[in-house]
C-alpha cells in the first residue's frame, strides 16, 4: 500500500529521467512505450491504492507515507509526506487515468514530430509533478508539485518554440500564475504561521479549534490560497493566459488545460475546506467568482472563431462551475464536476486533435465545415458526445455533475448564483452546438487547402478518444444526482472531518431542505440546456435567427475588455519601465562594462607596439635593463 | 712587474661594448653571433682577472665552464642559422620577425 503510493509519482518521475537522458537516441516507438507504460503503470498502482483503501472501514481510509525527512530547522520540522484518502485517490485515479489515455493519443498525433522524444519527457515529468500534487500531504509537498505542473505547463505550451506566438503564450502563461502563486506561498505562510505545521490532517483536525469562524486571519488565508487558485485554474481576473495556452499541442491542451493542471486550484480548496468553512467570507468570494467566471468565460466563447480557444474559455468557463460548487461547501459536487469535465473536455479537445490533424493544424472554424462531418464520421460522433455532455443533456456525465451543483446552490439559498450558473447553462449548449455545426457541419465553406482528402485518425489515437466518450457516457454513474451519491459517500470521510457542525448558509445545513424542492432546479437546468441546444441549432445549422446586436459582439469579442485593461493597467506600465532600464543598462551599465574592456584592449594595442619582431630591439631591451639595473646599484641610496 | 688590473678592465669593457654594437647593429646572423661570443670572452676576461687580483682560482675555474658552455652553445646556434638560412635563404636577421605582436 505505501509503495503503491510513492510509486505513482515516482514512476512517470523514472519515465521522465530515462527519456530526458536517453530518449533523443531511441526510435520513436521504445519512447512512446515507455512513456505509456510509465503512466499506466501509475494508473495501475493508483487503483491499487483506491482498492486498499476501499477495503478498510470508511473512518480509516487515511495512508501517510514519510518518503524521508524532508525539512529539519530546529523545530521545524517538514516531512516530505504523502497522503493517500479517499480524495486524493479519487483524483490521482482520475489524473493517472486520463493521462495514460493522452499519453496514448499523443503517441500518434506526435508522431514525425522532431521533439518526440522531449514531447513525452516534458508529459511524463507533469503527471508525476501532478500526482505529486494531488497526493502531497502537507502544502510543502504540494508546492512542489504546484510549481512543477506550472513549469511543465510553460514548457509544453512553449514546445514549438521556434513559433514567436507559442514561446510568448508559454511566457503568459508562466507569469499570469505566478502573480497567483505570490498569494498561495503568502497563503502557505500564514498556515504555518497559525498552526504551526502544514500537514493536511492537523490542519482539517484543529482548524476549528485555531481559526475563530469568520475571523480576519482564516479569511485572509482562504483568500491568499484561492489567489493561487485564481490563477492556475485560470478565474477571473487571471483568465488570461489560459486561452493563449492553445499554442501548445492539442493533447496538451486536453491534459494538462482541460482535464488536470487547471483543476488544481479546486482540488486545493476541497483539500483545505476545513479552513475555508471557518470563513464564510471567503467562501462567498469563491462562489461568485467562479459564477461571474463561468458567465464570462461561456459569453467569450460564444464569438470566438478559433476551435481550441472556444474549448478553452469553455473549460474557464466550466472550472467557474466547479468554482461555484466548492463556494457554496458543495466539495464532493465540486469534485464529481472535476471528473467529469476531466472525461468530457478531453475528449472534446482529442476530438478536435484530430480534426486539426485531418486538416493540417487548421483551428479557424470559419474554414471547416464543408462535410467535414462525413469525412470525420467517428471523429465527429466523439465531438457530439463531448459536447452533448458539456451542454448538460442526459443521461452523459455532464448532465449528473452541473445538475448536481446547481441543485446543490439553489439549496444553499444563493438564488442568484443559482440563476447565474443557469443561464451559463443556456449559454453554454448555444456555445458548443455553434462549435460543433460550424466545424462539422453541412454548411459548404470554403476550405483553403485542396491537398489530400481529410479522414479520421489512426486507431492509436481513436481508441483513447473512444475510451474517453464511454467514460463521458457513463462517468455520471459514480455521482449521480444526489449529493450523496457514490462520489459523495465516498468522499465523505475527507470532506465532513472539517465540519465540526454545520455552518449555517451552507449545502450540508439546507440538505434537510432539500427534497422536493431539488426538482425544480433540475427540470430548469435541463430546460435551459435544452433550449440553448436547440437555438443554436436554428442560428447555426438553420439559420433562421440572425446574429445578435454588433455591439454585443464587439463587447464580447473583446472579451469585456479584460485583455486591453490589462495591457493598459499593467503591460504598458511594465513596458515604459522596462524602456527606460534598457535605456540606463545601455548608457550607464553597458558603457561601464564596455569601457573597462575597450581600456584594457587599447593597452594592450600599446603594449604589443613593443613587440616588434626585431631581434636587436630584445637585446636593447635587455641591454638597457641591465644598465638601469646597474645604475641602480652603483648610485643606491 | 705586471699589468695593472685597471687595463685588462679596460679592454674588457671595450670588448664588451664592441660586442654588444655588434649584436644591435649588425643585421647578418652570424656577425650577430659573434658579437655575442666577443661580449662572453669579455666577461671571461674580467672574471681571470679578478682571480688574479684576489690570488683566488674560483674565478679562472668559473671561466673553464663558460667556455665549455660556450663551445656547446655555439653549436647549437650555428645549427639553428644553418637551419634559417636552409628555410629562408638568407640569414639577414631583420627578416626573422615572426615574433611581431
Amino acid at each position: 500500500m505505501t509503495a503503491a503510493v510513492v510509486l505513482i509519482p515516482l514512476l512517470p518521475l523514472a519515465g521522465w529521467a530515462v527519456l530526458g537522458a536517453w530518449g533523443g537516441r531511441w526510435p520513436a516507438r521504445v519512447v512512446g512505450t515507455v512513456a505509456c507504460a510509465t503512466v499506466i503503470a501509475a494508473f495501475g498502482a493508483a487503483v491499487a491504492v483506491l482498492r486498499g483503501l476501499a477495503a478498510m472501514p470508511p473512518e480509516s481510509r487515511l495512508v501517510t507515507v514519510d518518503v524521508y525527512r524532508w525539512i529539519a530547522a530546529g523545530p521545524v520540522v517538514i516531512p516530505f509526506r504523502l497522503l493517500a484518502d479517499p480524495l486524493s485517490a479519487a483524483m490521482a485515479l482520475v489524473v493517472a487515468g486520463v493521462g495514460a489515455l493522452i499519453h496514448v493519443y499523443s503517441a500518434g498525433y506526435m508522431a514525425g514530430d522532431r521533439g518526440f522524444a522531449r514531447y513525452f519527457a516534458y508529459l511524463n515529468l507533469f503527471m508525476a509533478a501532478m500526482l505529486l500534487l494531488v497526493l502531497a500531504g502537507n502544502l510543502a509537498v504540494m508546492f512542489i508539485g504546484w510549481e512543477g505542473v506550472g513549469l511543465c505547463s510553460y514548457l509544453l505550451i512553449a514546445f514549438w518554440f521556434e513559433r514567436p506566438a507559442a514561446a510568448r503564450a508559454g511566457v503568459k502563461a508562466f507569469i499570469v500564475t505566478r502573480l497567483g502563486d505570490v498569494g498561495f506561498l503568502l497563503g502557505i505562510f500564514a498556515v504555518f504561521g497559525v498552526f504551526g505545521t502544514l500537514d493536511f490532517t492537523t490542519i482539517t483536525r484543529e482548524a476549528a479549534q485555531r481559526l475563530a469562524l469568520g475571523a480576519a486571519v482564516p479569511t485572509a488565508i482562504a483568500l491568499l490560497l484561492f489567489l493561487g487558485a485564481v490563477g492556475k485554474s485560470a478565474q477571473l481576473p487571471l483568465y488570461v493566459w489560459l486561452p493563449d495556452a492553445m499554442e501548445g499541442p492539442t493533447p496538451v491542451s486536453a491534459l494538462i488545460h482541460a482535464a488536470t493542471m487547471v483543476t488544481a486550484g479546486v482540488y486545493m480548496i476541497v483539500r483545505l475546506h476545513a479552513v475555508y468553512l471557518r470563513a464564510p467570507l471567503a467562501l462567498d468570494v469563491v462562489a461568485v467568482t467562479g459564477a461571474v467566471t463561468a458567465i464570462f468565460a461561456a459569453a467569450a466563447a460564444l464569438v470566438e472563431s478559433d476551435l481550441k480557444r472556444v474549448l478553452a474559455y469553455s473549460t474557464i468557463s466550466q472550472l467557474g462551475y466547479m468554482f461555484l460548487a466548492v463556494g457554496v461547501a458543495a466539495w464532493s459536487a465540486g469534485m464529481f464536476h472535476l471528473t467529469t469535465h476531466a472525461f468530457f473536455k478531453a475528449l472534446l479537445f482529442l476530438a478536435a486533435g484530430a480534426v486539426m490533424h485531418a486538416l493540417g493544424g487548421e483551428t479557424d472554424m470559419r474554414r471547416m465545415g464543408g462535410g467535414l462531418g462525413r469525412r470525420l464520421p467517428r471523429t465527429a460522433a466523439a465531438f457530439a458526445i463531448g459536447a452533448l455532455a458539456l451542454a448538460g443533456v442526459p443521461p452523459l456525465a455532464g448532465f449528473f455533475s452541473k445538475e448536481q451543483i446547481l441543485g446543490e446552490t439553489f439549496a444553499s439559498g444563493h438564488a442568484a448564483l443559482w440563476a447565474v450558473g443557469l443561464l451559463t447553462a443556456g449559454v453554454t449548449a448555444f456555445y458548443i452546438t455553434r462549435a460543433h455545426v460550424l466545424t462539422f457541419g453541412p454548411a459548404a465553406a470554403p476550405r483553403g487547402d485542396a491537398g489530400a482528402v481529410p479522414h479520421d485518425p489512426p486507431g492509436i489515437m481513436l481508441w483513447p478518444t473512444a475510451a474517453l466518450a464511454a467514460l463521458t457516457v457513463a462517468g455520471g454513474a459514480i455521482g449521480t444526482l444526489e449529493i450523496q451519491g457514490p462520489l459523495g459517500r465516498w468522499l465523505r470521510p475527507v470532506v465532513d472531518a472539517g465540519v465540526a457542525q454545520p455552518v449555517p448558509g451552507t449545502a450540508s445545513a439546507s440538505a434537510a431542505a432539500m427534497g422536493t424542492a431539488y426538482w425544480l432546479p433540475l427540470a430548469a437546468g435541463l430546460a435551459v440546456s435544452v433550449a440553448g441546444l436547440i437555438l443554436g441549432w436554428l442560428v447555426y445549422a438553420r439559420g433562421t435567427v440572425r446574429g445578435a446586436a454588433p455591439a454585443l459582439g464587439t463587447l464580447l469579442a473583446r472579451r469585456f475588455y479584460v485583455e486591453a485593461f490589462y495591457d493598459a493597467a499593467v503591460v504598458s506600465p511594465v513596458r515604459t519601465i522596462a524602456a527606460w532600464s534598457a535605456v540606463f543598462d545601455r548608457r550607464v551599465i553597458d558603457r561601464a562594462v564596455t569601457g573597462v574592456a575597450d581600456g584594457l584592449g587599447r593597452g594592450g594595442a600599446a603594449l604589443r607596439r613593443l613587440q616588434s619582431g626585431y631581434l636587436r630591439h630584445y637585446a636593447a631591451f635587455v641591454l638597457v635593463g641591465a644598465i638601469l639595473i646597474l645604475a641602480y646599484w652603483i648610485w643606491r641610496p | 712587474m705586471s699589468v695593472p688590473a685597471a687595463y685588462y678592465l679596460s679592454l674588457s669593457a671595450l670588448l664588451f661594448t664592441l660586442g654588444a654594437a655588434g649584436v644591435l647593429v649588425r643585421r647578418s646572423a652570424l656577425i650577430v653571433f659573434m658579437s655575442v661570443e666577443l661580449m662572453l670572452n669579455a666577461v671571461n676576461l674580467t672574471l681571470v682577472t679578478f682571480a688574479r687580483l684576489r690570488g683566488a682560482v674560483d674565478g679562472q675555474v668559473l671561466v673553464f665552464f663558460v667556455l665549455v658552455v660556450a663551445a656547446a652553445e655555439v653549436v647549437v646556434g650555428l645549427a639553428i642559422i644553418v637551419d634559417v638560412f636552409r628555410s629562408r635563404e638568407t640569414v639577414d636577421i631583420d627578416d626573422a620577425d615572426l615574433l611581431r605582436g
